[in-house]
């Protein structure tokens, strides 16, 4: 039994090399490549800014409300505020929550997507077109979401950190000069591309994963909606364990 | 023509094709039937190369698809259109856009120039004005001849239909098979058909193989198959009622 599901691990990772193969191959036409990729960034990243901006404007408020309330000693600066939600937004929250929550939106939508083209032998059709299925479907995806990713993440930033300014002032536990201290107090902009180098790794999973369990689902609608959620579970493991590595990688 | 050698497939234990030999003619519709789990949906999808033979060789036209590399391959299946049981039509593309796909990825005409070709294929399936209707929006009938449209957009020299009644009350059924046969003989093509429907084989069959337990085992005509004394064909043949009451008026 655990022999046969260590095998099953090979399998997979064997399977999802050979689709990643034919997913790097030159586009049959790069005109219709372009306007595939257009679409997928408007589909993954446009009509994600609305649940992107709604998470980061409340993960900021929350970080601001929550650190302000854990600091009741003289010896911490106000300030701190400001920097805790500066750093929280920066290193984890935006390059990682909001991944997490876009493998649940957008994962689970390629994934049935593609799922559903291969139980309706779409995939079969453009197969026999003499298409490369994988590289046509695939790989549009993948570089919209590498392109879209970090602007989203940069945005979830600032309306974070800007949703812990206005909440602190209004609910009256830090000033708007005091936050500005904060929030430039050291500021290291490495620390912004260690984030967007995060955001990229997690976009390619994101995709890879959600579109492997799309590309191989048998069966019918029932396989569908497994795969769908094979592809956001896996996801999210991924993305937290490369979350370790590249933290330990780049940050030590 | 296409010519099947000796080809055998086997999935893990279970050998699905054994040995397969048979060719399909130009310019005839050529049927492949037998039981469902017979073999014949295998075989079809190692002729047009989505499943890889395991032994022998698929020839079409003296050339050789199975040892053919990725880019070989492409050439020869830009020669062949294909219909779907499901008919397999894009979901997110009008039915325009589904007939004018294959033209838009391997031709270099204008965008005039394919929507007349578009036009003139949707007509050839009596389905001219039909362009800006989605998938989802049209009957099981019309998708598939939405899927010939499609498969013969590229002026193809062999036709693969997938169980192309699957589904069709009786009346569409015959219009789908006169249309499989009229373009057959009017494009020259050679047409594999792939069905369990007697009343197709009858009507438009020029030639039929009969799959037997991933065997080929039976070939002739529409005239030598409601004569033959197989039984193994006879018991598939004259399944039916309806079929048994024809072999009782025909003898």
């Amino acid at each position: 039994m655990v022999f046969s599901h260590r095998m099953q691990i090979f399998t997979n990772i064997g399977r999802y090399t050979l689709l990643m193969a034919n997913v790097f191959r030159r586009p049959e036409k790069w005109r219709i490549f372009y306007r595939l990729t257009v679409l997928e960034i408007d589909k993954i990243g446009v009509q994600s800014v609305g649940i992107v901006a709604l998470l980061s404007l409340f993960m900021g408020a929350v970080i601001c409300i929550q650190t302000a309330a854990n600091i009741d000693s003289g010896w911490i600066p106000v300030y701190t505020i400001g920097f805790t939600v500066r750093q929280t937004m920066i290193l984890e929250f935006s390059p990682t929550i909001i991944p997490v929550i876009m493998a649940g939106k957008v994962g689970s939508n390629i994934a049935s997507e593609i799922g559903t083209m291969r139980i309706s032998e779409q995939i079969d059709a453009l197969d026999i077109m003499g298409i490369n299925s994988a590289n046509y479907l695939i790989l549009p995806k993948l570089v919209g979401a590498l392109f879209i990713f970090p602007f989203l993440i940069v945005m979830s930033m600032v309306l974070g950190i800007t949703a812990g300014a206005w909440v602190g002032e209004l609910a009256g536990v830090i000033s708007m000069p005091d936050y500005q201290t904060g929030i430039t107090y050291d500021f290291r902009p490495f620390q912004v591309a260690y984030s967007l180098i995060k955001t990229t790794v997690f976009a390619f999973i994101i995709v890879t994963i959600s579109a492997y369990y799309g590309y191989y689902t048998k069966g019918g609608a029932l396989e569908v909606g497994k795969a769908s959620t094979q592809a956001v579970v896996y996801s999210i493991v991924l993305i937290m364990i490369c979350n370790l590595l590249i933290s330990q990688l780049v940050l030590t | 023509m296409i010519a099947v050698e000796g080809v055998s497939k086997t999935f893990g234990t279970q050998k699905v094709l054994r040995n397969v030999s048979t060719v399909f003619e130009t310019g005839k519709v050529n049927f492949i039937i037998g039981r469902s789990g017979s073999g014949k949906s295998v075989l079809t999808k190692c002729i047009v190369g989505l499943l890889e033979v395991d032994e022998g060789r698929i020839m079409f036209n003296d050339r050789n698809f199975t040892a053919m590399n990725v880019n070989e391959r492409k050439a020869v299946r830009q020669e062949i259109g294909m219909l779907f049981q499901g008919s397999a039509l894009f979901d997110s593309l009008t039915v325009e856009e589904n007939v004018m796909f294959p033209l838009t990825m391997f031709s270099d005409m204008s965008k005039s120039e394919m929507l007349d070709r578009v036009n003139w294929c949707l007509k050839r399936v009596q389905l001219d004005g039909a362009n800006k209707k989605f998938p989802a929006e049209i009957s099981g009938g019309m998708q598939k001849r939405v899927g010939i449209a499609r498969a013969i957009a590229m002026n193809p020299k062999y036709l693969f239909c997938d169980e192309p009644n699957s589904g069709l009350d009786p009346q569409t059924a015959i219009v789908i098979d006169n249309l499989i046969k009229e373009i057959t003989y009017e494009f020259n093509m050679t047409t594999v058909v792939v069905s369990h429907d007697m009343n197709s084989v009858i009507e438009i069959g020029d030639r039929i193989n009969f799959v037997f337990e991933g065997e080929i085992w039976w070939s002739g005509d529409k005239v030598d198959i409601l004569k033959t004394t197989n039984d193994e064909l006879n018991n598939f043949v004259y399944a039916s009622d309806f079929m048994r009451i024809v072999r009782e008026k025909l003898q």
